[in-house]
């Protein structure tokens, strides 16, 4: 690829960073739909750079590497700020700038409202900024052809989580809820950031560098040890950041931020990068299997773990937040396997079908808004994302419920939607390779339907059990055009890998290590088809036959089984008595006695030191001249007794 | 007889005449004991020029006793100053630059 | 001859650290100042055994006649014979004391083990501190710091009035 070529990828970067500027610069007089545009033009310039690099990559599918400006030379480690432009970094750009733009879209409509109910248009401006400021730093970590430049994208994607997590920051549990789930994900993460760091000074020490073919090329010489370490570290890191077990928990609070937020970086892009990072660093974990056999494992565990919470889960989003840590936990298993293709071809159709379920919850979630304005009691409270409260929606919101159902058929692996097949290859992948792992990943499909057909109930269908779901209308076309976009790629994904053409292999081939000819097996295919679609069937018995009653459905019969899934298991209370209190203590102790105390009474101390011994040192100044004298006369003696005895 | 006997006079007569220094208070005194002091290095001086056969040495104890003369002077001037404004010659008195 | 000159010395030597010790120990300033003369003239006298006659005369006429008149002269305006007594700096005393015998001690040590193997003293000649003799090396060698001397003296003469001079009242 010609280096001119090869340059555009800065392009893609520089356009949402431009798009802050405009809208710092001059956003106060553009009004609503003007920031919006800009911000949606910017994220839609870099999906149009992208596709230009597809097109290019298409003519030379080897890519190539963009060397900006040098970053910094330390001693013998040299860092640039490079971009890599090849077939697994441009998927990735196509899908972030792709979701991305719909998503900006979506928002200039869902943000509206909150405008209308807040009268600040200053917010509209901040969360455009915000969102262009996510993109900028998602793609330069995708593009990145380094370790540091990935972390320095991964480090803002973490920030620009922070920032739109907690961009109600006054609403909340007591004026401080969104502010602390913002400040959870933050910390939760740096934790994740800490395993990815060690790895990264790791490979400096062990390799020298960071450029990636650099680091993979020395991996295949490298003790299997040293490898491990890198890994494992690195697993830390993908646990943080892809909300996989045990450091999933900031994910379900996130939901306190805008639908658009969740769909954007929940669900489609910024969780994705932990599997991005191990896809692109197959390299490294080929040689080791046990650090494989670490990576499927959690990701296994993960899948089925956050599937039975989500049974139990009455916030329409919450259910969204974990399936998405669910179907992470498959994409994780997949890449950990050595099946990076499978993974990243899920990573895809994921992004399309749980995009399209958040902005069409979003919808949802704006339709009972209305509907609860409309109803009169604009001031009562009202929770507007409670599944409780809604039911037959199906009438009222039509659209969104047919785009809703596209999303639920896919993310339940029913064929031909997106879903199946991608879900497919990685059940094929993991029944040959680690067959535990198979059955967890099978179970937890099952989950999936399952919990999907419950939601798909509990919204639309039956009658409705509020005023507000009675009152609820269709929302506007700038609402619901991009979820048209998504469900049509949503129903239409599949092709990107069907079995036989196995297009998106061959594509990705140039870029990965390690790939398998990916194969279709009939008894899988049709297994999991099957599963689904029991999951789907017992959800209508369940749910659909009788009218739902204040307690859930399942709760009776699974009893202290359907407690637990309600309540997440009880990890976040677990984690703040095993670590948060600890924390706590120790943080007050050493503020307290050891910071206060001790510390300071060594710096008073050397101050009272030093007053005690001059008021001591005074009284040598009497100001008798006799003792000077003597003094004098001390200090001769000395002299002499030198003078006479040692020279 | 050797040169020691002298030696050690003047050491004796030093050492008095710098317990004289250390000890009185009255201020002439003082300036008596430095005398003394002084007297004690003449001596020495003067014993070396007889055992050197060195006429140079006798020269350096005019010189030391012109020195000496004028400080007397001097430092008695100084006393008498200090008497009028003090009226006392006593050096734990003076002790106005105490610290 | 050597035991005379031995016993010679010794009771000179006797009456000089007498009188120095009266020095120390009187009460009464102008005791001191006598003790002091007293002082002055034998030590003349030991000048002379050591054959400088010139400097033992001039050690009479400066140290015990001009300077001790002074001396007794100061007394006298001050009347500052005696102190009143005041009970301090006892301890300066033990101190004081403790430092000389240090010292007396060191300076005999160092005699006695290092620099006792002196010949005894030449004889002397005549003329051998005569006043001719000196006078020759004083106005010959040593004719700068001769006057460099009569300098010094100058200023303190002027030194001397400069202090004692009292302001005149201006009416």
């Amino acid at each position: 690829m010609s280096d001119t070529q090869l340059a555009w990828v800065v392009w893609a970067v520089l356009l949402p960073l431009g798009g802050i500027v405009v809208n710092l610069v001059v956003g106060r007089r553009l009004g609503e739909k003007g920031i919006g545009a800009v911000a949606s033009l910017a994220a839609a310039g870099s999906f149009a750079v992208s596709g230009l690099l597809a097109l290019a990559l298409l003519q030379h599918p080897e890519g190539g590497i963009y060397r900006l400006a040098t970053w910094f030379n330390l001693g013998s480690l040299a860092v640039d700020w490079s971009f890599r432009v090849d077939t697994l970094s441009v998927t990735m750009m196509l899908v972030v700038s792709g979701v991305g733009t719909l998503i900006h879209i979506y928002s200039i409509g869902y943000m509206h409202a909150d405008v209308r109910h807040n009268g600040d248009p200053q917010r509209f401006r901040r969360f455009f900024i915000y969102l262009n400021l996510f993109v900028a730093a998602m793609l330069l970590l995708v593009s990145a052809n380094n370790f540091l430049v990935l972390f320095v994208g991964w480090e803002g994607v973490g920030l620009c989580s922070y920032l739109l997590i907690g961009f109600w920051f006054e609403k909340g549990e007591g004026g401080l809820g969104n502010a602390r789930a913002a400040k959870k994900a933050f910390i939760v993460n740096r934790v994740g950031d800490f395993g990815l760091l060690i790895a990264i000074f790791l490979m400096i020490g062990a390799f020298g560098t960071l450029d990636f073919d650099g680091v993979f090329a020395q991996a295949a010489q490298a003790a299997p040890a040293l490898l491990v370490a890198i890994t494992l570290f690195m697993l830390l890191g993908v646990t943080g950041k892809s909300a996989q077990l045990p450091l999933f928990v900031w994910l379900p609070d996130a939901m306190a931020g805008p639908t658009p937020v969740s769909a954007l970086i929940h669900a489609a892009t910024m969780v994705t990068a932990g599997v991005y990072l191990v896809a692109r660093s197959q390299a490294l974990f080929l040689p080791v299997p046990q650090a494989q056999a670490a990576v499927t494992w959690v990701g296994g565990l993960t899948a089925l773990f956050a599937a039975t919470i989500a049974l139990g889960q009455y916030d329409i989003k919450k259910v969204l937040a974990y399936s998405t840590i669910s179907q992470l936990g498959f994409m994780v298993a997949a890449v950990g396997m050595g099946a990076a293709v499978a993974g990243i071809f899920h990573l895809v159709t994921h992004a399309f079908f749980k995009a399209l379920l958040f902005l069409a919850a979003g919808s949802v979630i704006l339709g009972l808004e209305h509907g609860h304005e409309h109803a009169g009691e604009g001031h009562d409270p009202f929770d507007p994302q409670d599944m409780r409260q809604m039911g037959g929606l199906r009438k009222r919101m039509p659209l969104t419920f047919a785009v809703y159902l596209v999303g639920a058929l896919a993310l339940a692996g029913v064929a031909p939607l997106a879903g199946f097949f991608s879900k497919d290859e990685i059940l094929v992948a993991a029944s040959e390779r680690f067959p535990v792992v198979f059955g967890l990943l099978l179970a937890a499909a099952f989950l999936t339907a399952f919990y999907m057909g419950r939601q798909l109930i509990l919204v639309f269908f039956g009658e409705p059990r509020s005023k507000a779901a009675h009152h609820a209308g269709e929302s506007r076309p700038l609402v619901t055009m991009p979820l048209v976009v998504l469900a049509v790629f949503s129903a239409l994904g599949g092709a990107l890998n069907l079995p036989g053409l196995h297009s998106l292999e061959h594509w990705l081939e140039h870029s990965l290590v390690g790939v398998k000819e990916g194969h279709f097996v009939w008894a899988v295919a049709l297994g999991s088809l099957a599963v689904a679609l029991l999951g789907l069937g017992l959800a209508w018995l369940v749910y659909g036959r009788r009218a739902p009653t204040e307690q859930d459905a399942l709760a009776r019969p699974l009893g202290p089984l359907y407690r637990a899934f309600e309540r997440k298991w009880w990890v976040d209370e677990f984690y703040r008595l095993v670590l948060l209190r600890p924390l706590g203590w120790l943080a007050q102790v050493l503020a307290g006695p050891v910071d206060l105390g001790l510390i300071n009474s060594l710096g008073d101390g050397l101050g009272q030191g030093s007053q005690l011994s001059a008021n001591w040192l005074r009284k040598l100044q009497n100001g008798l001249v006799r003792s000077y004298a003597l003094v004098v006369m001390v200090g001769v003696v000395a002299m002499f007794a030198y003078l006479l005895w040692v020279r | 007889m050797t040169i020691t006997y002298y030696l050690a006079l003047s050491v004796i007569l030093f050492t008095l005449g710098a317990v004289g220094v250390l000890v009185r208070r009255n201020a002439i005194v003082i300036f008596m004991s430095l005398e003394l002091m002084f007297n004690a290095a003449n001596l020495v001086f003067v014993a070396y020029a007889a055992y050197y056969q060195l006429i140079n040495s006798q020269l350096f104890v005019f010189f030391v006793m012109t020195v000496a003369a004028a400080e007397v002077a001097v430092g008695l001037a100084l006393m008498v100053a200090i008497f009028r404004t003090k009226h006392s010659i006593d050096v734990d008195q003076m002790s106005a630059l105490k610290g | 001859m050597a035991l005379g000159s031995v016993i010679l010395f010794a009771v000179l030597a006797l009456v000089v650290v007498g009188s120095a010790l009266g020095m120390l120990l009187s009460r009464n300033a102008v005791y001191a100042a006598l003790f002091l003369v007293l002082n002055f003239a034998t030590v003349a006298l030991l000048y002379l055994i050591l054959g400088a006659p010139f400097i033992a005369l001039t050690q009479i006429t400066v140290y015990a006649g001009a300077i001790m008149i002074l001396f007794l002269f100061v007394i006298m305006l001050l009347g500052a014979e005696k102190l009143p007594d005041t009970a301090r700096s006892g301890r300066q005393r033990w101190v004081a004391a403790l430092v000389a015998l240090v010292f007396l001690a060191e300076v005999g040590l160092y005699v006695a083990y290092r620099g006792s193997n002196l010949a005894g003293m030449p004889a002397l000649t005549a003329d051998f501190g005569s006043p001719v003799a000196v006078g020759l090396a004083l106005f010959e060698k040593y004719q700068l710091p001769f006057e460099i001397t009569s300098v010094i003296l100058l200023s303190a003469l002027v030194g001397a009035i400069l202090l004692t001079r009292q302001e005149k009242q201006r009416s």
